[in-house]
């Protein structure tokens, strides 16, 4: 028998009577099973996850929830088929044995497996001081569960609400008390809102959308503390530049952390930005040793990206971990000629003050902007990030039909500034400006090939020399 | 080559299967020879163009080019109005897009195609009815007695046209949608004389309507495009009678292609019609797969380049004519495996029926509607149909493609349901 042989018959065996191990049960965790069944996987699934909800959907979370136009537990995933699955909610896992392959959990049970996918995303980075972060009204929003308890506390008519934050989900939290006329405070530390992820330019259009909302926008500074009164609910913030808001609610909305502590002195490749991994989604381990059986997806993986100067990306996107889940799921049960990278070009939106925003690419790594169509003054538009002449990502408000066009210039690496005309450029878009993104090395959020192809089953990736 | 291969698709004599002539055609995914235009036939080209900024859909951007191989002006609102929103570009497009979508759609209106459903439904048993006390049924013709009063009556309905009105809009309408139909036995000047006392008549009537709407707004729709209070502020009485008169042409011709397409693909499938006849909830993948498999708008001629492009191999001058062959694009066995099946329980049915982009088919959720209860109920009411003419006479126009008569026999009309 030859090697090849031997190889295929293991992983035959594999599919009929193995045992897969899911750790985390949130999106990336159930599609990477519905994907596992619908390639053949008759094995034993087990899917571990530490909430005891089964898998729900987040984005409405930020919007629909609050808003209260739906209700948090009805935002439950559906489900593409029957996975047959073993589950095992609301208890966390709390260790690996790599050599053994057994995963430890909470509860002290053991679950041996001969394939891993680790799918643990992140969760809501806390306030750091813990004494004020447990005062009565001051939430995050991440889970169902905050959801929940933040949208009651809205529903109480605060007489004010403080956001410490204003990325996508502070922003977003902004709009929704706006919208449900409630007084609102954000804080951001950066010089608008979503600086970090978009830049000054658009920042600046996103500031507007705030002041003309009536949201009380203080940008430079930081909270310093959150006092409670004596029977311990939250009545002020205070500020770096000595102003104090006094507030019912305070949501915190500083980002999230990777779960990944339960890996510590596992040997895996874990660590506060995630879990490293491979283009196929195989884990790493400490030594950087590429693992056989680990694999991982979501918001929890680091990737490298081809698109992207092979960078590692962790990208907290509904979408990644759609696609990663559906990779990682393929080439578990693949032989190793028929994996395929995960190329999955990022691509987030967002939905706040009534307008809708969408982006692909990796903003981030932009030096310069240049709308080409529409106009940033009537908060519809169209704006292309360039990197070293050619386009690295993009952005629309209000105008997102035009997208999946300027996907194919990133994809294609086309020439920055685009050399062609459009449809509905006005003067402001025939030339390029800074993208205004704050120095990296100062800590805040936020992280040549070509691809061709069109299903994730034919994509191809093409090497072209530097120009 | 190419040239003759358009001249055979707008030929009438393959008019009532050009799929084997669309084949033939995506072999060159971009096709092109002389003065003609650019024909793209190969989905993916054809819906990343469809997303693409550095195409027009604004007549003024096209160098004018030798003949047009449809030999007709494709221009159905006439030279009398401004152009629709379907003949501009962004900031125009959007801004009429938007007033037009105020009281037709989410968010503004998320509930107005829903609610017209029980309105549709007594249409659609009225009609049916109106087949059986109409006498015979060893022939009926499906277009003109079913598929045809349909889209008019809703569109009097959605436009807020008075109900004793709606016999003089039916007129207009059906000599409107004739002029897409040209006749080539007919007197060119007599059809262009009677096309443009027919745009001025519905032009003066709409305009009167929505004069008198500004006075008296009512919660139909040319009520609320004459006096939008939204960001974008109230069309002017011009920009409302070309709008209208979109919706009017625009909104019905399609429509009608859409049921009678439907009701030939069903008679030609019958165990797909019986499986409607027995659940209704089954009309709406059928309609999504006829929207794939008879596209009631086989392509769209009037898109053109702003700017040197390269389409798939091909580079595509400035100004130059496009036209998107969506039939074609939605049987590429590329995108779609076995693309010439008729199959409704098909996944992952994107096709490029409705277009794609920001000029997607407006009316889609109503047209998505009309066809849902059209085809369930004809499924349920006609007793034993069968079809008395394959294939049916078609109507002359290529771009929208559909029979002008549908002769079918039937055995009885079957009782609405409770």
């Amino acid at each position: 028998m030859t090697t090849a042989g031997a190889h295929d018959g293991a992983l035959e065996h594999l599919k009929r009577e193995g045992r897969i191990v899911i750790v985390g049960a949130s999106l990336a965790g159930l599609r990477a099973a519905e994907t596992m069944r619908e390639k053949g996987f008759a094995g034993s699934l087990t899917l571990i996850g530490d909430e005891p909800h089964e898998p729900y959907d987040r984005p409405p979370l930020s919007k629909q929830v609050l808003l209260g136009n739906a209700v948090a537990d009805h935002t439950t995933l559906p489900r593409r088929r029957a996975i047959d699955a073993d589950w095992r909610l609301g208890v966390p896992a709390t260790g690996l044995d790599m050599a053994a392959r057994r995963v430890r959990l909470g509860n002290g049970d053991e679950v041996e497996y001969d394939r891993l996918l680790i799918a643990t995303g992140v969760r809501a980075r806390p306030w750091p001081n813990a004494e004020e972060a447990s005062l009565d009204g001051v939430f995050v929003l991440r889970t169902r569960d905050d959801a929940v308890g933040l949208q009651r506390a809205l529903t109480d008519s605060p007489r004010r609400v403080v956001v410490i934050g204003a990325g996508f989900t502070g922003s977003e939290i902004a709009s929704a008390c706006r919208e449900r006329g409630l007084n609102v405070t954000v804080a951001e530390r950066g010089s608008a809102p979503l600086v970090g992820a978009l830049g000054g330019v658009i920042g600046e259009v996103a500031a507007e959308m705030h002041r003309e909302h009536e949201v009380d926008l203080r940008t430079g500074v930081m909270v310093t503390a959150l006092e409670g009164d004596p029977s311990g609910r939250v009545r002020a913030a205070h500020l770096s530049d000595g102003a104090t808001v006094e507030a019912d609610v305070v949501v915190v909305s500083l980002g999230a952390q990777r779960n990944t502590e339960w890996l510590a002195g596992s040997g895996l490749g874990a660590g506060p930005r995630g879990i490293a991994c491979d283009a196929g989604c195989r884990a790493f381990d400490v030594r950087g040793i590429v693992t056989d059986d680990i694999y991982v997806a979501g918001d929890v993986a680091r990737s490298p990206h081809a698109l992207f100067g092979y960078q590692f990306l962790s990208l907290e996107h509904w979408g990644n971990a759609v696609a990663q889940a559906d990779t990682a799921a393929h080439n578990m049960l693949s032989v190793s000629a028929d994996r395929r990278p995960h190329l999955w070009v990022p691509a987030f939106w967002s939905s706040q003050f009534g307008v809708n925003i969408k982006s692909v690419g990796v903003p981030p790594m932009g030096t310069e902007i240049m709308i080409t169509q529409g106009s940033p003054a009537e908060r519809r538009f169209a704006a292309v990030y360039g990197y070293q002449g050619r386009v690295i990502a993009a952005v629309t408000f209000d105008n997102c039909r035009w997208l999946p066009f300027y996907e194919h210039q990133i994809e294609s690496t086309a020439p920055f500034p685009p050399p062609f005309s459009t449809v509905d450029r006005r003067p402001e878009g025939n030339k390029p400006v800074p993208a205004d993104f704050p120095d990296p090395s100062v800590p805040t959020h936020g992280p040549t090939i070509t691809l061709s192809g069109y299903s994730p089953a034919d994509r191809k990736m093409t090497f072209t020399p530097g120009r | 080559m190419t040239q003759a291969l358009l001249r055979e698709i707008i030929d009438y004599a393959n008019r009532a299967d050009p799929y084997p002539l669309y084949e033939e055609l995506r072999k060159t995914p971009v096709s092109h020879d002389g003065d003609g235009p650019y024909v793209v036939s190969t989905y993916y080209e054809i819906r990343s163009l469809l997303h693409d900024p550095r195409i027009s859909s604004d007549a003024r951007n096209l160098k004018a080019t030798g003949d047009d191989p449809l030999g007709q002006s494709a221009d159905e609102e006439g030279a009398d109005l401004p152009p629709s929103f379907l003949r501009l570009d962004p900031p125009d497009h959007d801004r009429l897009r938007r007033i037009t979508n105020r009281p037709f759609g989410p968010p503004h209106a998320p509930r107005r195609v829903h609610d017209m459903r029980a309105e549709l439904h007594g249409l659609v048993d009225g009609l049916i009815d109106g087949i059986g006390t109409s006498g015979t049924l060893d022939r009926v013709d499906l277009v003109d007695q079913f598929a045809y009063p349909f889209p008019v009556s809703v569109i009097c309905r959605l436009l807020g046209v008075p109900r004793e009105d709606e016999p003089r809009f039916h007129v207009w309408a059906d000599t409107l949608a004739a002029s897409l139909d040209p006749d080539p036995d007919g007197d060119p000047g007599q059809r262009a004389k009677s096309m443009t006392d027919t745009r001025m008549e519905l032009g003066m009537y709409l305009a009167g309507l929505i004069e008198e709407r500004r006075k008296n707004p009512g919660d139909d729709m040319l009520s609320q495009l004459a006096t939008s209070d939204g960001p974008d502020g109230a069309m002017t009485t011009m920009e409302a009678l070309s709008t209208s008169a979109l919706l009017l042409i625009a909104g019905h011709e399609t429509t009608v292609n859409l049921i009678t397409n439907g009701m030939l693909t069903l008679l030609r499938h019958p165990d797909v019609l019986q499986r409607l006849r027995e659940d209704p909830a089954l009309s709406v993948p059928i309609v999504e797969e006829l929207l794939r498999y008879e596209p009631p708008v086989q392509l769209v001629p009037q898109r053109s380049t702003l700017c040197d492009i390269e389409v798939a191999g091909v580079s595509i001058p400035k100004g130059a004519s496009l036209w998107l062959v969506l039939a074609s694009g939605n049987r590429d066995p590329k995108r779609f495996e076995n693309p010439d099946r008729f199959d409704p329980d098909r996944k992952d049915n994107q096709h490029l029926g409705l277009g794609s982009g920001i000029h997607s088919c407006f009316g889609a959720p109503l047209a998505r509607q009309e066809a849902q209860l059209a085809l369930s109920a004809l499924a349920r009411r006609l007793d034993n149909p069968r079809l008395l003419e394959d294939p049916p006479p078609y109507r002359q126009n290529a771009v929208l493609r559909g029979p002008r008569h549908l002769p079918i026999a039937c055995d009885g009309i079957l009782p609405k349901a409770a």
